[in-house]
């Protein structure tokens, strides 16, 4: 297998730089940046110990006991995302593109966010690194992620409000790739998910990738062998790619990946990109976007700000056409009853967004050996949903 | 021949000592009767060329409000084969160059090869698509080449001296200068640096260079056209459009707008 993403940014037929020329120069400076902070030993050192001393890396990989024998399938290992600092893994890259900030001598840092959690970890960077920071927010998103949006102003990040189109993640990027392409000399846009025109996809894969290598890591050392099976929720796509990339060339390993699948496929009312997308351009990369005829966006739907977007990374198409990666989804019913479950089982309140990838394995694991391992990527922690989620039952009972 | 309306209308403004006025306004806003309405009136009141908007849910490189027009337009049903069938019953009453501009997945939803067939067939000139570098052009460049229409590339003030030769390699028609670093409709501050940048341009180059970005009065577009070839006058004629759609003096108004333009583009006073 070559190495993706090619010269041009491409994986496969996927990715690419749809941007607008004013953009052009600032995305080859990213890339070139990049290419000289990969190779040197000095940054790569400071990465690993901010990782280590700031955000509290290594994360466990737990073994779900209880959560394994109630399923009756094979043994379910978490690897624990959610304990991170800010509490999901959206740190990993946010670290690390503070850094490169810092390198390129941008003192101001932009970033989208959908369900809060790749905002406050780009406030809390911004603020430990001496940064300023602007996050762009959907209104629908401020709302059902209140709490969030608190956690960024304590941090002293500038929170902006996005009104346009559908009030959600979306349009929170149009508005970043907005002000970004305005104030581009001075200004880093710290995209928080494997989307967006080269080289961004393969830095925050790059980036995040720290989980998998942790995994298998861990995994080897208490299992003495690679697990059987992989599963994470995919909304961009940055904490499922991160734990499947260094495993995507053991072929004997079976990879997945859920989407929110809303209110179900047949409703329209998901954000299920691979059941219900075709090829297209979103936001300055070439991957499956649901659209309409005519290629207009669709409006989605998931009951998780994170996995409420209509596109996903170009890798994931890459993987998804080559059938190296499986992808299903999960319903909003399916995740909250999975999120329950959780709690219950493991004492561990999952976010909404990992909680689907939760509800993938209690569909799946009966089906599978006891003797077999799976990894499940817990890539969040529940906090930020509770009052969503209280509010939803308060009104439902 | 696409090409040539575009070459032609250039070079025939510059025997007259007059800067091409190019108005942008969205198909479809507020519908696309009005807009078909609309285009013939942009001529008379002395537009040379006439940039469409498709309109696209998610236009990145728009201000609020060619935001709005785009939503206002796809609430009206526009759509870019709306726009070809528009196209297509204009062409009987103007010769006026056409130039559409499209986001690409617009243009991608329809197919690249589909889309230059059909544009050509129907009177379209050149196209535009602002999330689309001479890089990953290739596809659309194969489709156009046999006949059409012309693709017309950007630059910006953040564009190397490599990536501005390379825009002026592919560009056909004419170079698509966009005034500042920033989204249609934002503030145009220095004119003086606009001047610079253009005059440094045409060391490398004889096509037609156009600005846009900024330019919303008859004032700001002579200063601009002192220096260049043509202006692009997008947000502020959609403001008027916005402002005047329900009014009865609807397409008077959008008729004094445009040739207040105009006038301020002719240096030889022969009009």
């Amino acid at each position: 297998m070559t190495s993706v993403p090619d010269k041009r940014g491409r994986f496969g037929k996927y990715g690419g730089q749809y941007v607008p020329e004013t953009l052009m120069p600032a995305i080859r400076e990213l890339e070139t940046a990049y290419a000289a902070l990969r190779r040197d030993r000095r940054f790569q050192k400071e990465y690993r110990e901010c990782l280590q001393r700031y955000v509290g890396r290594p994360t466990p990989l737990y073994f779900a006991k209880r959560l394994t024998k109630t399923l009756g399938g094979p043994k379910i290992y978490l690897k624990r995302e959610d304990l991170c600092h800010t509490g999901a893994h959206k740190i990993n890259n946010a670290v690390g593109q503070a850094l490169l900030a810092r390198r390129m001598n941008k003192r101001r840092v932009i970033a989208e966010t959908g369900a809060g959690q790749h905002g406050v970890a780009v406030a809390t960077v911004a603020s430990v690194f001496g940064l300023e920071a602007e996050i762009y927010m959907g209104v629908e998103d401020m709302e059902r992620q209140a709490l969030n949006v608190f956690r960024m102003r304590l941090l002293g990040a500038k929170v902006t409000g996005v009104n346009a189109g559908s009030r959600t993640l979306k349009d929170a990027i149009s508005e970043a790739m907005r002000d970004w392409t305005t104030n581009v000399r001075t200004t880093h846009y710290m995209l928080g998910s494997v989307l967006g025109a080269h080289p961004y996809p393969m830095i925050i894969r790059d980036f995040q990738s720290v989980i998998g290598r942790e995994a298998r890591r861990q995994i080897l050392a208490v299992e003495k062998q690679l697990p059987h099976c992989l599963v994470a929720c995919v909304g961009g796509g940055s904490n499922s790619l991160g734990l499947f990339y260094p495993f995507i060339k053991d072929r004997q390993i079976q990879m997945v990946g859920v989407e929110a699948g809303g209110l179900g496929l047949t409703a329209g009312k998901h954000a299920a990109r691979f059941s219900g997308g075709a090829p297209g351009v979103l936001q300055g990369t070439m991957t499956y976007v649901l659209q309409d005829r005519h290629g207009q966006i669709r409006g989605t739907h998931s009951v998780s700000a994170g996995l409420d977007y209509p596109a996903v990374g170009p890798e994931h198409a890459m993987h998804h056409d080559s059938g190296r990666i499986q992808y299903t989804s999960a319903t909003d019913e399916e995740a909250l009853r999975a999120f329950d479950l959780l709690a219950r089982e493991e004492g561990i309140i999952p976010a909404l967004e990992s909680a689907h990838a939760v509800a993938e394995v209690v569909k799946r694991a009966p089906g599978m050996k006891k003797n077999h391992i799976l990894i499940l990527n817990l890539s969040g922690r529940g906090d930020k949903d509770v009052g969503q989620i209280a509010g939803m039952r308060g009104a439902a009972s | 021949m696409m090409s040539n309306r575009i070459a032609a209308t250039f070079s025939r403004l510059r025997q007259r000592n007059e800067k091409a006025l190019i108005p942008y306004l969205m198909a479809g806003d507020p519908s696309l009767a009005d807009t078909e309405t609309l285009i013939p009136v942009l001529e008379r009141a002395g537009a040379d060329l006439i940039e469409i908007g498709v309109p696209f849910s998610d236009p990145i490189a728009d201000g609020p409000v060619i935001q709005r027009a785009a939503e206002r337009a796809l609430r009206a049903g526009a759509s870019l084969r709306a726009v070809l069938r528009m196209v297509k019953s204009l062409r009987v009453k103007t010769q006026v160059p056409l130039i559409l501009m499209a986001y690409y997945n617009t243009v991608m939803a329809m197919g690249e090869r589909r889309f230059c067939r059909e544009a050509a067939a129907v009177g379209v000139d050149g196209i535009i698509i602002p999330d689309m570098p001479p890089e990953e052009a290739g596809v659309l460049q194969t489709a156009s080449a046999a006949r059409g229409p012309c693709l017309i590339f950007l630059l910006a003030p953040t564009s190397t001296p490599a990536r501005q030769n390379n825009v002026i390699k592919h560009t056909q028609g004419f170079v698509y200068y966009v005034s500042m670093t920033g989204i249609t409709g934002a503030a145009l501050r220095d004119v003086g640096a606009v001047q610079r940048r253009v005059r440094a341009l045409r060391q490398k180059t004889r096509k037609p260079v156009a600005v846009g970005f900024g330019i919303a009065t008859p004032d700001e577009a002579r200063r601009i056209a002192s220096f260049a070839d043509g202006v692009i006058v997008g947000s502020a004629l959609v403001r008027t459009i916005e402002a005047h759609k329900h009014a009865p003096d609807f397409v008077k108004a959008v008729g004094r707008f445009t040739a207040g333009l105009k006038a301020a583009l002719v240096f030889n006073d022969a009009r």
